[in-house]
């Protein structure tokens, strides 16, 4: 019955002389996001994007549900500017309406006619349309009645330049920034529950993200490698592909472990990891890095931690869940799909070789002397050049 | 690559595999139909029975095949349960079995099917016969010991503790999952006195979905896979002829090789223990020498298993943790934890066991290998 898919973006319709920018890349996302479900033209038509249901429509709905910039979308019926086909139109999606609900004609339904009038132009104005197509609707239907507070069924009819668009749903969207307009940044993946929700709130507001995971093989095993992997695949199902950097880290955890003193581990742990994640974000060309810490969690997200480890890089690091309780990352986590995979018990980097009792209050001067001990540049180059790049998802 | 790891499972022999490959595309019958190519099938399905029977020394409609070693645990245990309901729902096993035996317990005393009664072994996981028939009761209708435990290849004894519990209560059904135990050490039914017995073919080089319960004419078990009625209406489902195929070649294969297999991985074993022992601080777990010649298992304090076996295998050598943990859970086998061994030597060992193709030459390499990477791991510790 529906030809056409009609979106609504929020957020991105107030962004001024950029706007244009903004629509194209949602638009991309759209199309890339069902191309293997064979649709790929999106329609732009002021501000409103229109998809084919060339395919299942639910397959097509969920997708959408996972676009970020999108606020709402309806499926709907397109017909002509004229006043006979939008009455048939409506007839059809009552009808539509009514088999769904199990509606028999002695049941009652409430309903609604909401005209959205974009093209002056047309004859009608809204309140004659609502009243027109209100009265064609209850001769053909007795079981409805008019509610125009609190109806069970709103048909909404929006006139535009060409046509006019006929739906009764409006099923909300996930809001944000189309992932790609705000740049790109560098996630740290570590293969817990928190780094892949810090990911996806990052792409919420348009970020395209490229992973970076720490890999220690023998001391984590090539299971926990998967994981990470299946972990940025779930991502890229919000946002297109996502490339996973898998660094070779057990040379640089063996020399922490070797030279530094075992309070610090961590903390010089993590900040090996920045920088090679920032190295990472120079060849990427990546402008932000971005972390799941949450404050106070553990010894290495406390202030004085964080500031220890943020002190060995320049580029902003962004810390989407630094206010969030553990309950609403995992409640965010199960939500986005990725808290089964992250409970699955695979060791990771930051769980071996951590010691019982870490230094929670880190003095930097302290850190920068333990680390003195170590052959920095040598580590560094040999971490980076043992990466191997994984692309996850289509 | 040298591999260790045949007590998880094992490679499957060429020749067995021939004769798999041969049942998939020529005798691919099925052994029900009535012509000439559904004959041929379930002619290769009565010779692999023989050889099973032969192996096991029953008679070939004594066995029945299964889809492995857990199907035919679950048949042994549902199937009992469900036969004896009038007499009771008791059941008595030992603390270390394998989790198809163990878990199916649990599983159904929680539907309130059954009650059961874990035994707990010695400090070499050896269960004392006495042990287990005191916790006989009168509405006992099984025992279930293993013939040969997986995880440190401790021998039950199981011939005595059937003859305690036949004296005991001769209603009483006795089972032995014998997955380890077949080709490795004797097992003729009739000598084990056992009623029900588990076998599977991948731990002795035939392919994966395919095992086996003996059991014993006159003893009645419910099935419970039904439908089609095959295998004497035991286990419905269309026969996994290339597996059973398979299956029958591996056993014959075993039992005629038993002799010489066995005495070669008894000198395997002791050489590669000789070797370990240099190893500072290793500790033998169970007492492998009085036991089946095919598995050792060895922790190193300081050293995670898990660790072990992936640092070990980067060097293309396959062993298996003792058992599956992680920092996070701190999950000690059942096994070792049963037989008392502290958690921090569990946490470190590893499972070696051997298989039809293993050498001297292998098992010394191995031994070296494990050296080095011990060694290298324990300058990594945990403070």
């Amino acid at each position: 019955m529906y030809d056409l898919l009609l979106i609504r973006y929020g957020e991105i319709g107030t962004k001024g002389k950029n706007r244009h920018v903004f629509e194209q890349r949602l638009q991309a996302n759209i199309a890339a996001a069902l191309r293997d479900l064979g649709i790929d033209e999106v329609e732009r038509a002021y501000t409103r994007l229109y998809v084919p249901v060339k395919a299942d429509l639910e397959e097509i709905i969920q997708r959408l549900q996972k676009v970020f910039g999108i606020a709402s979308f309806s499926p709907v019926m397109r017909v002509p500017l004229e006043v006979e086909a939008i009455e048939e139109a409506a007839v059809k999606l009552v009808a539509e309406s009514l088999r769904e609900r199990r509606i028999s004609p002695k049941d009652k339904l409430t309903f609604k006619v909401i005209t959205h009038r974009a093209n002056k132009g047309f004859p009608l104005t809204s309140p004659e349309m609502n009243k027109r197509l209100g009265a064609c609707l209850l001769r053909k239907y007795p079981q409805l009645t008019v509610d125009v507070h609190q109806p069970q069924l709103s048909v909404e009819v929006e006139i535009r330049e060409h046509y006019t668009y006929i739906y009764s749903e409006r099923i909300p969207g996930v809001g944000g920034l189309p992932v790609g307009v705000s740049g790109k940044g560098v996630l740290l993946l570590s293969g817990g529950i928190d780094s892949p929700v810090a990911g996806y709130q990052m792409m919420k507001r348009g970020v395209e993200i490229t992973a970076v995971h720490f890999h220690s093989y023998p001391f984590t095993s090539e299971r926990a490698k998967e994981k990470v992997l299946d972990l940025a695949k779930v991502l890229s199902s919000y946002g297109g592909p996502v490339p996973v950097h898998v660094v070779h880290f057990t040379e640089i955890q063996k020399a922490i472990n070797e030279h530094c003193p075992p309070k610090l581990m961590v903390t010089i742990m993590r900040r090996m990891m920045l920088r090679l994640a920032e190295a990472v974000a120079q060849r990427e060309r990546a402008a932000a890095l971005i972390t799941g810490e949450s404050l106070g969690q553990v010894a290495s997200q406390t202030m004085e931690s964080i500031a220890a480890t943020n002190a060995v890089v320049r580029l902003p690091v962004f810390r989407p869940l630094i206010g969030f309780d553990k309950t609403e990352i995992v409640d965010l986590a199960e939500r986005i799909g990725t808290y089964s995979i992250s409970i699955q018990p695979y060791e990771d980097c930051c769980t071996i070789f951590v010691p019982r009792h870490p230094e929670t209050h880190p003095k930097l001067a302290e850190v920068e002397r333990a680390e003195e001990r170590l052959p920095m540049e040598e580590l560094m180059e040999e971490a980076l050049a043992r990466t191997e790049v994984v692309v996850c998802g289509k | 690559m040298i591999y260790l790891d045949n007590a998880a499972t094992t490679r499957v022999i060429p020749d067995v595999a021939e004769v798999v490959q041969k049942a998939m595309t020529e005798a691919f019958g099925n052994p029900s139909s009535p012509h000439t190519l559904g004959l041929e099938a379930e002619r290769l399905v009565r010779q692999a029975r023989e050889a099973v029977a032969a192996a096991l020394g029953c008679q070939a409609d004594e066995v029945y095949f299964t889809s492995g070693g857990t199907e035919a645990d679950n048949l042994a245990i549902r199937g009992t349960l469900q036969a004896k309901i009038r007499k009771g729902k008791h059941v008595v096993t030992s603390a270390v079995e394998h989790a198809a035996v163990l878990e199916t317990l649990k599983h159904l005393a929680q539907l309130g099917l059954c009650e059961y009664t874990l035994v707990p072994p010695d400090s070499t996981g050896k269960v004392a016969p006495e042990d287990v028939v005191k916790a006989v009761r009168d509405d006992t209708v099984l025992v279930t010991v293993m013939t040969v435990n997986n995880e440190v290849g401790t021998i039950q004894p199981v011939a005595e503790i059937a003859r305690l519990v036949k004296e005991r209560d001769p209603e009483v059904c006795v089972h032995s999952d014998a997955v380890q135990a077949l080709g490795k050490v004797r097992c003729r039914v009739k000598e084990l006195g056992v009623d029900l017995l588990s076998i599977s073919g991948h731990k002795l080089g035939a392919p994966k979905g395919v095992g086996g319960l003996y059991c014993r004419q006159g003893v009645r078990i419910v099935s419970q896979i039904t439908g089609g009625g095959q295998e004497r209406e035991m286990r419905s489902g269309t026969e996994n002829v290339p597996g059973i195929v398979g299956l029958g070649r591996a056993v014959a294969l075993a039992m005629e090789q038993m002799e010489e297999q066995t005495a070669l991985w008894r000198r395997l074993q002791e050489r590669l223990l000789a070797l370990l022992e240099e190893i500072p601080d290793a500790q033998v777990m169970g007492s492998p020498l009085a036991n089946a010649p095919h598995i050792v298992n060895v922790g190193f304090p300081g050293v995670r298993g898990e660790v072990l076996v992936h640092a070990l295998a980067a060097e293309g050598l396959f062993v298996s943790t003792g058992s599956a943990c992680s920092s996070r859970r701190e999950v000690a086998s059942h096994v070792l934890k049963a037989m008392g061994v502290n958690p921090q030597a569990a946490e470190g060992s590893i499972r070696i066991s051997f298989g039809w193709e293993n050498t001297m030459e292998e098992v010394e390499r191995a031994a070296e290998l494990i050296r080095e990477a011990v060694r290298d791991l324990r300058r990594f510790q945990r403070y």
